[in-house]
């Protein structure tokens, strides 16, 4: 943790220039060369980010379809009423909450306590991270393939583990109710070594000796985290609840690959009903706008996060 | 470090918190042992004879690689290496390029409308890859780009997170050097290329790191992207054929194995650039 910027820094790093920099306005412009050097992230950025996302926005307007070229014709805000009137999109949208709701009190939760386990531990760190974080950087197709295999009816190691000990195994991944859960046992594995280093960087830089001071004073370890870690990582734990949110509700892979967004449609996500819509279906249009209402929600999530963020930078 | 007058507390104080550490260890190799199952499981399946798989148990009578050599054979797991290897390594020498140039301009330049710039590209951060998949496609269908590498590699190009990380670490690196160099007539783009990507190898490491693994790892896009078998990327193979395998589960672990090992030997090679990276800047795909 040497030289890295830390978790959070202000962005507006400017200040570091000014002392050493005359003023903007007395300075020679160098607006050439650094035209020169954002020209090439610029153009990529407009032609790959900001292009597509207004054409998007122009798409969810409009008829168009996959195998025909042009708009076909505009729609008005007929894609979006459709969606907001439509129990698919509705359950796709309820079905990405609800692994969202399934997967971050865990993935946060676990993340922190682990953290703070192996921040006490003095040997043997390297052990714990390649135990919690190989996961994460596994191709999700290899996950799939490795729980799949674990969650096999009858044959996997589960059911036979918990067969022995006398207990009947739900179908993991075929039982309605139970396939979410399993996506998320299986998510909560994968994932969560990238909040557990999240966490271990946060506990890194609290200072050591207010641990010191409080032992001297006679707190015990229990005290020592409620009242110092705890309070201390407060901006860690925003991050990284912020971050698992987000990508819970970009899931996509697991259930594609591991249910096909089944039973009965029971485990589809809103990204697998743009990909249907889109790409099964040809709904260029309709699949747009959906892709629009999910970024809203996304959106909507971040401005809560700059919210608590704002608080919190308020409250030190 | 202790007072002598306190030293009896002190110790007091030790042992209590040896023991806590002590349970913490326990739970915490515990949950370790436990995170390690999947994987170990894996591997012990992989190599038993496909015959003995469904007696479960993590003894193995016959332990034997056939699985792989078949898996190798039967799959082109050669050439979804290959096309994973092409896509990851160009994107992520593409976004230092782009992003370390646009960063240093940000970070070391004077001009009008800076900020603007700045946070237009910050917002970037906010817009998720995965919402703009259907005029991505239509995009690269109108440039006649499906079925090839680009249609992978473009997209992943401008990543503000990127120029974000370039610009904080730069702006934290000190001046004097390339300020004597720009005393003596050196270019921007010699102090760029000379004096400030050389300091910022950390930040390189993280950006080139990071973009390499979630190309590699990327699934949705390169599935609607590339159909063309020969071109398919570890991921999109994996996924096509993981329904091929049927009852044959030594072949299908040794085929999640043999796609996991590249990005496992990434991982042990740059464990600590990538948790470092991952701490630094909180990048999540």
């Amino acid at each position: 943790m040497s030289t890295q910027t830390p978790v959070h820094t202000d962005s507006d790093a400017d200040r570091g220039i000014a002392p050493t920099a005359p003023r903007p306005s007395a300075a020679p412009g160098q607006g050439r060369p650094a035209a020169a050097f954002l020209t090439p992230f610029v153009v990529l950025y407009l032609l790959f980010i900001i292009g597509p996302a207004l054409y998007g926005l122009v798409l969810s307007f409009t008829d168009a379809s996959l195998v025909k070229p042009g708009l076909n014709g505009g729609a008005g805000f007929g894609n979006y009423a459709e969606a907001l009137s439509n129990a698919d999109f509705w359950s796709s949208l309820w079905h990405t909450l609800w692994f969202t709701i399934l997967t971050t009190p865990p993935l946060v939760i676990l993340g922190f306590l682990l953290a703070l386990l192996a921040n006490r531990v003095a040997r043997g760190r390297w052990f714990f991270r390649l135990a919690f974080f190989a996961p994460y950087i596994l191709p999700s197709a290899v996950v799939a393939l490795i729980w799949m295999w674990l969650y096999t009816p009858a044959l996997g190691l589960f059911d036979t583990m918990l067969a022995k000990v006398g207990m009947t195994a739900p179908s993991w991944l075929g039982d309605a109710a139970w396939a979410m859960p399993s996506l998320a046992i299986t998510t909560v594995w994968w994932t969560l070594g990238f909040n557990f280093v999240l966490y271990l960087a946060g506990l890194q830089e609290i200072p050591r000796d207010l641990y010191e001071a409080a032992a001297m004073d006679g707190a015990s370890p229990w005290q020592q985290i409620r009242s110092i870690t705890i309070p201390m990582l407060g901006r860690t734990t925003t991050l990284v609840a912020v971050l698992q949110v987000i990508a819970s509700l970009k899931v996509f892979d697991q259930m594609y690959l591991m249910t096909g967004g089944g039973p009965n449609f029971a485990t589809r996500s809103i990204l697998q009903l743009v990909y249907d819509e889109g790409f099964t279906n040809y709904r260029v249009g309709y699949a747009a706008a959906v892709s629009m209402l999910f970024f809203l929600v996304v959106l909507a999530v971040s401005a809560v996060w700059f919210t608590l963020v704002r608080r919190q930078e308020k409250v030190v | 470090m202790a007072n002598p007058d306190v030293g009896i507390t002190m110790e007091r104080i030790n042992a209590r918190e040896k023991l806590f550490n002590r349970i913490c260890a326990g739970v915490l190799i515990a949950f370790a042992l436990l995170w390690l199952v999947p994987l170990l499981w894996a591997v012990d399946t992989a190599i038993k004879p496909n015959a003995e798989t469904t007696r479960t148990t993590w003894l193995i009578d016959n332990p034997t690689l056939d699985a792989f050599t078949r898996t190798l054979r039967d799959t082109d797991m050669w050439s979804w290496y290959g096309a994973s290897f092409i896509v990851s390594s160009l994107a992520a020498l593409g976004t230092v390029i782009v992003a370390s140039m646009a960063a240093f301009a940000l970070s070391r330049m004077r001009f009008r409308y800076k900020n603007v710039v700045f946070w237009a590209i910050l917002a970037g951060i906010m817009i998720p890859g995965q919402v703009l998949i259907v005029p991505w496609f239509r995009e690269f269908d109108a440039l006649r780009l499906l079925n090839t590498y680009w249609a992978v590699i473009l997209p992943q190009l401008p990543a503000a997170i990127a120029v974000f990380i370039f610009k904080q670490f730069f702006d934290g690196l000190p001046r004097d050097l390339e300020e004597a160099a720009r005393m003596d007539g050196a270019s921007f783009f010699r102090v760029y290329r000379r004096i400030v990507l050389p300091l910022a190898r950390p930040a390189v490491a993280a950006v080139a790191i990071f973009i390499f693994v979630t190309t590699w790892n990327d699934l949705l896009w390169p599935l609607l992207v590339l159909s063309n078998p020969d071109l398919m990327t570890v991921p999109v193979g994996l996924a096509t054929v993981q329904g091929a395998f049927g009852i044959r589960y030594a072949d299908t672990m040794a085929s999640a194995i043999l796609g996991a090992i590249p990005l496992v030997a990434v991982f042990l090679l740059f464990q600590r650039q990538i948790v470092q990276g991952i701490a630094g800047s909180g990048l999540k795909g």
